[in-house]
């Protein structure tokens, strides 16, 4: 198999691939975890390890191997990579932390804490920390949303945050993005999408998206890397919706996923025909809208893994896009489970140039360094 | 197993001063909380601060041998300042060694194998089902294998003593589980037959004796392997263990140095290659076996007898063991190590073609001459003998009571019950054993801080009492964020636990409205479909309006779609809010008629009339004319209504002010229905 394992003895709550540096031409190979539920939860740095080769000190590096971690307080609930060095990671203390990795000692350590960024009620009382749900990062610029309902602006050099939307929504913001350099989008336990605009001083949503119906929550957002109107939320039924923010309300197209929360959804940065998303119900999929069926052969046919083929139903779209259109004869999706026989959750994933991580609720870290191949 | 044991061991919980005073406790699903009480011990006696439990196959401390006591005292509340108050509470827990970092893996990788074991529920059938079972097995073992690596490794870069022998003692622990397991699999699970029955249990005596490995290397690497002084010693080994090739590949050594006796060596080395073992395939009968080996046997016999080894003691006592001479083997008892290998070497050399059921009688002759009478059997010995006396039940209890955890004993039984070698047996408590096991197991799982989520899965397969297990234990797990809340509920809705939703749900509601987040709270009483706290925080959001004269949270109450049904109040709230919207749009008449309705209908309560009515008041002023003759006649009874009910209670408090509204209100009501007749005749006469 191309997957290697390891078992962490930790519930892993949030891997992300440390990105690379401009001209990079080697396949990524340090990446972050953090855990959750455990009495001393952990912030981890991991080195993938080369396949096959042996490392300096003559070991095998098949599976990934721990450089560095450092002990976090409370549940790591989101966890960005700011840039080379520096991570930023939610608590749900609701503090909001960044960890810089010295990679001459490999050591990590606080580089800067806003206290109890979220908070209910009172921020100078003992107990009053609410969780922090989300962060995203586009250094220097850090938003951060939480079970307050509240929206924090941070710059990474500045001591108070730059900007606060207090009571920014009435339910738990679970998930945000950039969708520009001064717009944002969350998601809420009430299955809206919301945009926000920092440069409105009005502390009002600028539009507000919502699923029809059920008000299912929704967990997870992504933006589509180069069309920027196109938008992926997963909800707590494990369903793929896809959004056209130019217009409309509601989502282009519904997709029915996975039978239990979606928590997280990712396009891949650099090949965004692709989208993975991981559930609470254990398995892991992608999404290809790159594959001609009929002319191209299937890469992701390998053993004893189910593939399914869905046609989804589209509202009028004009737009060149696998994810937008709705040709009925061209709109075939390839979708693959990479992960079979999972039960436990598989709380967060990410995806850079042919590698995949992913943790899960059964304490182990997963990475598979050939996606495409 | 049916009777109880004698006496349950004492466990002395650290810090707490039993000798001075009387403790107190109380029970919980897995733990228990002792603390010191005020009183003083009337008599000298000895403390037992903990009394037996109720089931006689709980084990406190679960130490016989090996581990002591093994009360943890996890965590010590109260005051810390190490003065002797009463006000300290410890924290008595069973199952310590599910607080070991390393074993985590264990029980998390061992958890994926349990689930396929239980998907795969006998789809297969004879020899298929069989191979898969015994595959399952090698799985658990691999894994308990890689965990003794594991931990060998942590005990080995330790710099801390008391870890390292702590890490060392669980590699013990591993190693024997992982023994006995072995055997388990090899008698039980596999069946094996006579003649491929031994050919196992060499390969189990080989993988678990391996100092020899080690020997070998030193006597190869040394510069004439043969002058080595452990040489014989590891020629003896390998015959011992059968490894014959290797055996004669070390003889050859010794041969090529010795080119007096190069004769001797050839007689033994054919002896030994021609020795007939037992085969896997069927391409030979039992029979056919037994021939060629009596003929072997005779010629060894015959060697020995005219004397062609007499002048080599090493050799000659090779030939006496290839004999199955008991004493020649016996004398070889420091390379054996233990009374198992010699059982094996000893079946090996006189009984190959052996039955599993014979496996008792020599099991037990093999130990007694072993030991000799010098030393009493090990708890681990007696295991081992209860396996080859193919008593299961013996092995599941022998090993419950010295292992330190459960894991152990749950994995196996269950493994043994899908061989459906445990069916008959039922306990006086409970249902079965498995089930019994596993839910201790699980039990103690859940509480763990982060393992719980395992043991759902356990439960699940635990047909009689699983459901009532996860029941209690799933209600006690603290909901510390929304993200685990939602985890938990996931579970409890997989498994239609109504009960256990609804009062996850509420507890997250009252979070939400301790931290006055309404919407929030709405939202989690809307999923539990709790109409009693939905009219709560409704009313909480009508109360806040009346003060502040402006809705909060606009964004859920706008968006509350069909689950507005669910209270009465709730729909109220979000009429009334649709009735400001509507008011805010400029549409009067749509507005008014839904206000009226409001108040017809029976949705708005009695208290908030008075407030629709004012709010009535901006309309009936209005230019044009929104309410009809009839709506106006409605609004006039809902206003004598209130009053008339209000006359006796009201009266002494707000008096003026509620006396001016009403005054007002009936005065713009009789404005616009003379302003409404007006235009009604007007429209009607035209």
């Amino acid at each position: 198999e191309d997957v290697s394992a390891k078992f962490v003895s930790q519930k892993i709550s949030r891997t992300r691939w440390r990105p690379l540096p401009a001209a990079a031409l080697q396949p990524p190979d340090i990446f972050a975890t953090g855990s959750w539920d455990n009495e001393d939860n952990r912030i981890s740095i991991w080195s993938a390890g080369d396949l096959g080769n042996a490392g300096l000190n003559g070991e095998y590096h098949g599976e990934p191997h721990l450089l560095c971690d450092i002990q976090h307080n409370g549940d790591v609930m989101d966890m960005q990579f700011l840039d080379q060095e520096r991570i930023v990671v939610a608590s749900s203390t609701g503090t909001v932390t960044i960890f810089r990795h010295h990679q001459n000692n490999q050591t990590l350590s606080a580089n800067h804490r806003w206290e109890k960024a979220h908070y209910h009620v009172d921020q100078d009382t003992s107990c009053g920390g609410a969780a922090c749900t989300g962060v995203v990062c586009n250094n220097p610029e850090i938003v951060t949303v939480g079970e307050d309902g509240r929206i924090n602006l941070f710059r990474a050099d500045q001591k108070d945050a730059v900007r606060t939307i207090d009571n920014a929504d009435s339910s738990t913001l679970h998930a945000v993005t950039f969708l520009r350099t001064t717009e944002i989008l969350t998601v809420n336990s009430i299955g809206q999408l919301k945009i926000w605009d920092f440069r409105q001083q009005r502390n009002e949503p600028s539009q507000i998206f919502s699923l029809a119906g059920d008000r299912v929550p929704l967990h997870c957002v992504d933006r589509h890397p180069n069309q920027q109107h196109i938008v992926a939320t997963g909800g707590q039924d494990g369903m793929l919706s896809i959004w056209d923010i130019r217009q409309g309300t509601m989502p282009v197209s519904l997709l029915n996923a996975h039978e239990a929360e979606m928590w997280e959804v990712h396009f891949h940065p650099s090949d965004p025909d692709h989208l993975f998303t991981c559930s609470e119900d254990g398995s892991l999929w992608h999404w290809d809208t790159s594959t001609n069926v009929s002319e191209k052969p299937s890469f992701l046919h390998q053993g004893g893994r189910s593939t399914a083929y869905l046609s989804h139903s589209t509202i009028n779209q004009s737009v060149v896009s696998a994810w937008l259109s709705n040709d009925p004869t061209k709109d075939r999706m390839e979708i693959t489970n990479l992960i079979p026989n999972q039960t436990l959750s598989v709380n967060s994933l990410d995806v850079l140039g042919p590698c995949l991580v992913y943790g899960t609720d059964a304490e182990a870290i997963y990475v598979n360094r050939q996606l495409f191949a | 197993m049916d009777e109880p044991d004698t006496e349950p061991p004492l466990v002395v919980v650290p810090g707490a001063d039993s000798s001075s005073r009387q403790l107190c406790f109380a029970w919980g699903p897995a733990e228990v909380l002792v603390c010191e009480t005020l009183f003083g011990r009337a008599g000298g006696s000895r403390s037992r601060c903990l009394s037996r439990s109720p089931c006689p196959f709980r084990f406190w401390g679960k130490g016989r041998a090996g581990a002591a006591a093994r009360a943890l005292t996890d965590s010590v509340a109260g005051t810390e300042d190490g003065a002797p108050t009463s006000s300290r509470v410890f924290v008595v827990r069973r199952d310590q060694d599910i607080y070991i970092q390393t074993l985590r893996k264990l029980f998390n990788e061992s958890h994926g194998i349990f689930m396929g074991l239980q998907r795969s529920e006998e789809e297969l059938a004879g020899k298929s089902r069989k191979a898969q079972l015994v595959q399952v097995s090698k799985n658990y073992r691999s894994v308990i294998r890689a965990c003794m690596e594991d931990m060998h490794q942590a005990a080995v870069s330790t710099r801390d003593p008391a870890l390292q022998a702590q890490y060392s003692t669980q590699v013990s622990i591993l190693s024997a589980m992982e023994l006995i397991w072995n055997l388990c699999e090899i008698l039980f699970v596999e069946a094996a037959t006579a003649g491929p029955l031994l050919l196992r249990l060499l390969d189990w005596v080989r993988l678990h004796v391996c100092d020899v490995d080690s020997m070998v290397r030193e006597v190869l690497s040394s510069e004439s392997p043969s002058k080595h002084k452990l040489f014989w010693n590891v020629v003896d080994i390998f015959v011992l263990q059968g490894r014959m090739d290797e055996a004669r590949h070390l003889l050859s050594k010794e041969a090529s140095a010795n080119p007096t006796s190069v004769n001797m060596y050839k007689i033994l080395d054919d002896l030994m290659k021609k020795m007939p073992v037992p085969s896997l395939s069927n391409t030979q009968t039992l029979t056919e076996l037994e021939l060629k080996w009596q003929h072997w046997h005779e010629e060894c016999q015959r060697y020995l007898q005219d004397g062609t080894f007499a002048s080599n003691p090493h050799m000659e006592s090779i030939c006496k063991i290839l004999l199955g001479d008991e004493d020649a083997i016996l004398e070889k008892k420091e390379l054996m190590t233990t009374w198992y290998h010699f059982l094996v070497t000893r079946l090996l050399y006189s009984h190959p073609t052996v039955k599993p059921m014979e496996l008792r009688f020599y099991a037990q002759s093999s130990m007694d001459l072993f030991l000799g009478g010098e030393s009493s059997p090990e708890p681990l010995d007696l295991i081992l003998m209860a396996a080859f006396e193919f008593e299961m039940h013996q092995v599941i209890k022998e090993c419950s009571i010295v292992l330190s955890n459960w894991w152990f004993v749950a994995h196996l039984t269950d493994l043994l019950d899908h061989c459906k070698l445990l069916q008959s047996h039922n306990l006086y408590f409970g249902s079965n054993m498995r089930e019994f096991l596993l839910l201790e197991y699980a039990s103690g799982l859940f509480s763990h801080h982060s393992l719980w989520q395992l043991g759902v899965d356990y439960f699940d397969h635990c047909p009689e009492y699983g459901r009532v297990y996860l029941e209690l234990h799933i209600e006690r797990i603290p909901l510390s964020t929304e993200q685990k809340a939602l985890k938990v509920l996931r579970i409890c809705e997989q498994r239609q636990m109504h009960e256990q939703v609804r009062s996850i749900c509420k507890i997250m509601a009252m979070k939400a409205l301790r931290n006055n987040r309404l919407g929030s709270a709405l939202s989690w009483s809307i999923r539990a479909k709790d109409a009693a706290f939905a009219t709560l925080i409704s009313d909480r959001f009508l109360k806040d309006y009346c003060e502040r004269g402006c809705f909060s949270d606009l964004d859920l109450i706008d968006n509350l779609g069909p689950s507005m049904l669910l209270s009465d109040r709730l729909t109220f709230l979000g009429k009334y809010r649709e009735f400001h919207r509507l008011y805010g749009e400029k549409r009067f008449p749509e507005a008014a008629r839904l206000l009226l309705t409001l108040m017809t209908a029976h949705i708005a309560p009695c208290s908030f009339w008075m407030t629709l009515l004012t709010d009535a008041l901006p309309l009936l002023e209005q230019k044009e004319v929104i309410f009809s003759a009839e709506q106006t006649y409605e609004l006039m009874r809902c206003l004598e209504d209130l009053t008339a009910g209000n006359s006796d209670k009201q009266k002494f408090q707000d008096d003026d002010i509620e006396t001016t509204k009403v005054e007002m209100l009936r005065l713009a009501l009789a404005r616009n229905l003379a302003r409404v007749i007006i235009k009604e005749g007007t429209v009607e006469g035209s």
